[in-house]
C-alpha cells in the first residue's frame, strides 16, 4: 500500500508514542515483580526460612534399649537381642508378586502375616518399607542377603526384641512385653511420643509391666531432612537416649530352675524366702509357659492349649492365688492365744475327735480324736480341736489381728502382677460385705484356717519366715537397680514374747522331727540344716453329715477338682533359721503326703546352694531324689552348651 | 512507507547481514538461556540429565532457527504471515480432532523429533498476522467498526480454539497480546475502553448475582473461580504450590542460599520445579540479587525490542516486534506474577528458562523475525 509521506510520519509519531506508553508500562509492571520479590525476600525472609526449615527437618525417635533383668548371681533372666526383620519397599521392587514369589521358595512365609503386609503396602506410599516377616533367624536372613540380586526392593533389618533365656522358668515373675496396642495408649493420659513408634514393645504383665517406667528408658531423637513426599534424605544430627534401668533380682535361677522342675506338670506353687533379709529367693508356679511366645505374638491354638489347661498355666499362683491356709494357720492362732495368755505351752485340751459349738459338731481330722493334747502335740498331730478350743476362748477379733500381723489379709507390696490381698476375716469385715453376724462357727471354721481365711503361698512364707525370726520380714524381689541396692525386708522386731515364739517353733520343729509328727516322712536328716514345718490340707468342698456317717471319701477317689489343697509351710535350718519355704499343691491330697516332700526337698536345695548329697535326704525317698537330680545335670549341660554355641 | 519503497540499496545483503543483526538481544537471549540450563542442572541435583543436556541442544537449535529466520528478508516474513496464521489455525484444528482422540487434553502434535504445540505457534502467528493485517489496512480505516471487527475475529478464533483444549493461559495471552497490537496501531481508544467496561460489568455481574436467585453461574463454577482467584482456601491442592513456592522465594533472602542448595526444590516441595516454577528455584538460590538479575534481563530484552521498533520506521516489523515483545513480556510477567502468589496458577513457563522444546524454538523463531526486521530496516 502505498501512502503519502505526510499520513505516514503522523501514523509512526502515534505509533511511537503507544509504543512507549506500552513498553513503559511493560517496565513499570516489571518494577512491581522487584518491589514484591523484596517484600518476599527482604522483608520476609526470617518468617520464611524458618517456613522452610520446618518443612524440611522432621525429628524421629530413636527407641531405648530396654532395661535388663538379672538373677542375683548375674545370670541373665531378660534382654534385648538382635531381631531380624524382613522389609520390602514397593517402589523398590517393582514387580512385587513376583518378588514375593521368589522370596516365599527360599524362606517360608506366613500367609496370614503375608497378607496384612500386602494391606500395609496399598495403604502407605510406596517408599516406606513393610515388615514381610518378623523374628527371623540367621538362617533365613543369610538366604534373603545371598539372594539379594533376584529379590529387589527386600532387605533385611535389624531391630531390637526381648528374650527371656530362661523361658518358662520365670514367666510369671518377669512377664513379657508385646508392641504397645491401641488399647495401651487408651490407658493413658499422655502417652510418651515412642509409644506410638510401631511395634514398640511394652511390658504387658509381671514385672516388665511394673517396672515399666524403670526398664524403658528415655528416647532419643534425630533430626532427618526429608523431601517432599516424606522420604528421609539424611541425618543431620542426633541425641542419644538414655538405656532403661538394668534390674538385679533376689532370685536365684538355678533355685527357681529346681523349683519349677520339682513342681512339674502339678497345678502348684512354692515360694523361697530368705529370712534374714526378706529376698525372694524362688517364686515358681506351676504349670508355666514360654512368655518368648507372647513376645513373637502367640499362635491362636498355642493360646488356647493354655487357657484350656484345668491347670491354669497363665496363672501366677504363688502370689495371686489365695487358698485356704488349713493347718498352716494354727500357728497365728496358736500365737494369738499365747500372746493372749489365755493359754501355757503346757496346757492340755481333751480331744474326744470332736467339738461342739452351739449345737453344731465340728470335727478333728482324726475321728478318734487326739485324747489330752498340749501345744506341742497339737502342732505336731495338728490336733483340730486344740484350736477349736482355743478360738473359743480368744475370739476371732484377736486372731484376725494376728493374722495381720503375719502378713495374711495384706498386700505385700511386690512389682508383679495381680498380687492377692488374702483374707484374714472378722466380725466387721463379715458385717460389712455380706451384711451378716459373725458366728460363732465361723470363728472354729477360721482356727484351722478354713471357711474365709484366704492366703497366698507368698504370704504363707513371708507367715513362716515371720514365725522363724520374731522380726517382720517383708518380701524384696529387686535387689538393685543398675547396680544401686535397694533397702533390705529384714524388719523390725515384732513385739511378741519371745518364749511364746520358741514354743511355736519347737512344735514345728516336732511336726517334721518327731517321729510321730504330720511330716516326719519329709525330715531332713543333716544336723546342721534340721527343719521345722507345718503340714496343711484345706478342703475345698464340704463334707456333709451323711458322709461322714458312712465314711469320707478318700481324696483318691474323688474327681481332681475336689480333692484337698495340700499346703506345706516350712523354715531351716532350726537354731538359725536362714530360708523359708511354703509349697502349695493344689487339689494335691494331703499336706503330710504331697506337700511336705516338695517342701523339703525345695529347702535342701536351697540350704546347700548346689545338688544336696542324697545323705540329707531320708533313704526311701533317695532314688527318686536321684533321678531328678540326674535329669537337671543334664538338661543344665545341655543349656549351657546351647548358650556357648551361641556366643 | 511499505516494504516496495525500502532503499533497499541501504539494506545489508549476503553474509554482511550477520553485522547488522540486533547483538545486543541476541547476548541478552544468549545470557538467559544460561540461566535456564544453569538452573536445570540445579533442579536436576546437579545434573546435566535429564534437562540440562537436552535445553543446550534445543537452545542451539533455536539460535539456528533465530538467524536463519533473520537473513530472510522481512518482506518475506510480511507475505507469510496469512499462511502462517491459517496453518496455525489449522493444526489448532487438527489437535481439536485428532488430539482429542488420542488422550484427553492433548495439546500437541508428534513431529518425530519434537512435539509441535499449535497454541505455542499461533501466539508467534497471530502477532505476525495482525501486523501485516494493519501493514495492509489505510491508516484512516484503522478505527472504522468493520475494520476494527475483522482483527478481533482474527484473535477470537484460535483464542476459542485454545481455550477449547484447555489451556486458559495461552488464551489469556493470545487475546492480551492481540489487543496489545490493535492498540499499537492505533485503534482508537473508544473501543478498549468499552471492551474494559463491558468485562468489568460482566465480571461485577457474575459475582454479584452469587447468591441471588438469578445467579449466572451454577455454584461448584463459583467454587472453583474462589480456588482459582485465591489458592489459599485450597490448602492441599492449588494453595499448596503457591505456598510452598512462596516459601521457597522468601526463604531465598537477599543472596539466597548457594547453588544446589536450595532445599524446597532439591526435597521436592516445589512443585513442577523444572517447568513453571523454576524461577522459584533460582530466586530460593541465589536470592533477591539472582532474581532481580534475571528480571533485569528480561526487561533489558523489552527494552532492545522497542528501541528497534522505533526505529524500524516499517509498520509491520515495529507491530510485528512489539507484538512479539509484548508476547515475551506476557509470558514472564504472568509466570512471576504466579510464582509469587500475584496472580493465580496457569501453565504459563518462564520464557527461555523453564524446560519445553515448542515454547524455547517459537520464542526463538520470532526473535528472528525481530531480528529480521532489525537487519532489513530502512537506513
Amino acid at each position: 500500500m502505498r501512502r503519502n509521506p505526510r499520513e505516514l510520519s503522523l501514523l509512526q509519531r502515534s505509533t511511537s508514542r503507544r509504543t512507549l506508553l506500552v513498553g513503559g508500562l511493560q517496565l513499570a509492571f516489571a518494577g512491581g515483580l522487584a518491589l514484591r520479590m523484596r517484600y518476599l525476600q527482604i522483608d520476609q525472609a526470617d518468617q520464611f526460612r524458618l517456613l522452610a526449615e520446618e518443612n524440611r527437618i522432621n525429628i524421629r525417635l530413636i527407641p531405648p534399649a530396654r532395661g535388663k533383668i538379672f538373677d542375683r548371681n548375674g545370670n541373665v533372666l531378660a534382654q534385648n537381642s538382635p531381631s531380624y526383620r524382613i522389609v520390602i519397599v514397593r517402589e523398590d521392587a517393582g514387580d512385587v508378586d513376583q518378588v514375593l514369589q521368589h522370596l516365599s521358595e527360599l524362606i517360608p512365609l506366613d500367609q496370614e502375616e503375608l497378607d496384612r503386609a500386602l494391606t500395609e503396602m496399598r495403604r502407605s506410599p510406596p517408599f516406606l518399607p513393610v515388615t514381610l516377616a518378623d523374628q527371623r533367624g540367621w538362617d533365613d536372613i543369610s538366604k534373603v542377603a545371598v539372594n539379594a540380586p533376584a529379590l529387589p526392593g527386600i532387605t533385611p533389618e535389624v531391630g531390637l526384641t526381648r528374650i527371656y533365656p530362661r523361658g518358662a522358668d520365670f514367666a510369671h515373675v518377669i512377664g513379657y512385653v508385646g508392641p504397645v496396642s491401641d488399647y495401651d495408649l487408651s490407658k493413658l493420659e499422655d502417652p510418651e511420643p515412642v509409644l506410638r513408634i510401631p511395634r514398640f514393645q511394652i511390658g504387658k504383665v509381671g514385672l516388665e509391666a511394673k517396672r515399666e517406667e524403670m526398664l524403658r528408658g528415655k528416647a532419643g531423637a534425630k533430626r532427618v531432612e526429608v523431601n517432599a513426599t516424606g522420604r528421609v534424605m539424611r541425618e543431620l544430627d542426633r541425641r542419644e537416649g538414655q538405656p532403661g534401668a538394668d534390674l538385679q533380682l533376689t532370685l536365684d535361677a538355678e533355685l527357681q530352675n529346681y523349683v519349677q522342675a520339682r513342681l512339674g506338670s502339678e497345678s502348684a506353687s512354692a515360694v523361697v524366702l530368705d529370712c534374714e533379709t526378706g529376698d525372694l529367693r524362688a517364686i515358681v508356679s506351676a504349670p508355666s509357659f514360654d512368655p518368648n511366645l507372647f513376645v513373637r505374638g502367640i499362635s491362636v491354638a498355642d493360646y488356647s492349649k493354655l487357657t484350656e489347661d484345668p491347670h491354669r498355666p497363665l496363672s501366677s499362683k504363688s502370689v495371686q492365688g489365695v487358698y485356704p491356709p488349713g493347718s498352716t494357720f494354727k500357728v497365728i492362732t496358736a500365737l494369738a492365744a499365747l500372746e493372749e495368755g489365755i493359754i501355757g505351752p503346757t496346757d492340755t485340751v481333751y480331744c474326744p475327735g470332736y467339738l461342739e459349738v452351739s449345737g453344731r459338731r465340728f470335727h478333728c481330722w482324726r475321728r478318734g480324736g487326739h485324747g489330752h493334747v498340749d501345744l506341742e502335740t497339737s502342732l505336731k498331730q495338728s490336733c483340730d480341736v486344740y484350736y477349736y478350743d482355743l478360738a473359743m476362748k480368744v475370739g476371732i477379733d484377736k486372731i484376725s489381728a494376728m493374722a495381720q500381723r503375719f502378713g495374711i489379709g495384706v498386700r505385700h507390696d511386690l512389682p508383679m502382677s495381680a498380687v492377692a490381698r488374702g483374707l484374714a476375716p472378722n466380725r466387721d469385715w463379715k458385717q460389712r460385705v455380706h451384711g451378716q453376724e459373725w458366728l460363732i462357727g465361723d470363728t472354729a471354721n477360721a482356727s484351722i484356717g478354713q471357711g474365709y481365711m484366704l492366703a497366698s503361698p507368698l504370704q504363707l512364707s513371708v507367715m513362716t519366715a515371720r514365725v522363724a525370726t520374731g522380726r517382720s520380714v517383708t518380701p524384696r524381689l529387686i535387689k538393685s537397680i543398675d547396680g544401686i541396692e535397694q533397702p533390705s525386708g529384714a524388719g523390725e522386731a515384732m513385739e511378741l514374747n519371745p518364749v511364746n515364739l520358741r514354743m511355736l517353733r519347737k512344735g514345728m520343729y516336732a511336726v517334721s522331727n518327731d517321729r510321730r509328727g504330720t511330716a516326719y516322712g519329709s525330715r531332713i536328716i543333716e544336723d546342721a540344716f534340721r527343719m521345722a514345718g507345718k503340714t496343711g490340707t484345706s478342703q475345698v468342698r464340704n463334707i456333709t453329715a451323711a458322709e461322714r456317717a458312712s465314711g469320707v471319701v478318700r481324696n483318691e477317689d474323688l474327681p481332681w477338682e475336689r480333692r484337698d489343697h495340700a499346703l506345706f509351710v516350712c523354715f531351716a535350718p532350726y537354731d538359725k533359721p536362714k530360708y523359708a519355704v511354703s509349697v502349695v499343691i493344689e487339689h494335691g491330697g494331703g499336706g503330710s503326703s504331697v506337700a511336705a516332700p516338695v517342701a523339703r526337698d525345695i529347702m535342701l536345695q536351697a540350704l546347700y546352694g548346689d545338688t544336696p548329697p542324697l545323705t540329707a535326704y531320708p533313704a526311701k525317698d533317695r532314688s527318686r531324689v536321684k533321678e531328678l537330680q540326674d535329669r537337671l545335670r543334664r538338661e543344665r549341660l545341655r543349656r549351657d552348651e546351647e548358650e556357648s554355641g551361641r556366643a | 512507507m511499505s516494504y516496495l519503497e525500502y532503499a533497499v540499496k541501504s539494506a545489508p545483503t549476503g553474509f554482511r547481514k550477520v553485522l547488522y543483526l540486533n547483538w545486543p538481544l541476541t547476548l541478552l537471549l544468549m545470557s538467559v538461556a544460561g540461566v535456564g540450563v544453569l538452573m536445570l542442572y540445579s533442579v536436576a541435583g546437579g545434573s546435566f540429565t535429564p534437562w540440562a543436556e537436552p535445553q543446550i541442544k534445543r537452545f542451539v537449535l533455536g539460535l539456528a532457527v533465530m538467524f536463519s529466520i533473520a537473513m530472510v528478508p522481512i518482506w518475506f516474513w510480511r507475505n507469510m504471515a496469512a499462511v502462517a496464521y491459517g496453518l496455525s489455525v489449522l493444526l489448532l484444528f487438527a489437535v481439536e480432532f485428532f488430539g482429542s482422540i488420542g488422550m484427553g487434553a492433548q495439546r500437541w502434535i508428534d513431529l518425530g523429533f519434537m512435539r509441535l504445540q499449535p497454541s505455542e505457534l499461533t501466539k508467534i502467528t497471530l502477532v505476525m498476522m495482525l501486523a501485516a493485517y494493519y501493514d495492509w489496512l489505510p491508516a484512516q480505516k484503522t478505527s472504522r467498526l468493520f475494520w476494527v471487527l475483522v482483527p478481533v475475529v482474527l484473535i477470537l478464533l484460535p483464542t476459542f480454539l485454545v481455550l477449547k483444549q484447555p489451556d486458559l493461559g495461552t488464551a489469556l495471552l493470545l487475546l492480551i497480546a492481540g489487543a496489545g497490537v490493535m492498540f499499537l496501531a492505533g485503534v482508537h481508544w473508544g473501543y478498549f475502553a468499552f471492551v474494559l467496561a463491558i468485562s468489568i460489568g460482566l465480571v461485577t455481574a457474575v459475582f454479584e448475582s452469587r447468591g441471588t436467585p438469578w445467579q449466572l453461574l451454577k455454584d461448584y463454577q463459583y467454587r472453583r473461580i474462589d480456588t482459582f482467584l485465591d489458592p489459599g482456601s485450597d490448602p492441599l491442592g492449588a494453595g499448596y504450590h503457591i505456598t510452598q513456592s512462596k516459601i521457597a522465594l522468601g526463604s531465598g533472602g537477599w543472596a539466597g542460599r548457594g547453588f544446589m542448595q536450595g532445599t524446597q526444590s532439591r526435597l521436592n516441595f516445589l512443585p513442577e520445579k523444572h517447568t513453571d516454577f523454576i524461577f522459584t528455584t533460582l530466586a530460593e538460590e541465589f536470592g533477591f540479587i539472582g532474581g532481580v538479575s534475571l528480571l533485569t534481563l528480561y526487561a533489558l530484552i523489552i527494552v532492545f525490542c522497542i528501541a528497534s521498533a522505533i526505529s524500524e520506521r516499517d509498520r509491520f516489523s515495529s507491530l510485528a516486534t512489539m507484538g512479539i515483545a509484548i508476547t515475551f513480556f506476557l509470558f514472564f510477567a504472568v509466570n512471576m506474577s504466579m510464582v509469587m502468589g500475584l496472580a493465580p496458577v496457569v501453565g504459563v513457563p518462564l520464557p527461555m528458562v523453564s524446560y519445553g522444546g515448542s515454547a524455547m524454538l517459537v520464542l526463538m523463531a520470532a526473535f528472528g523475525i525481530v531480528q529480521s526486521a532489525h537487519v532489513h530496516r530502512p537506513r
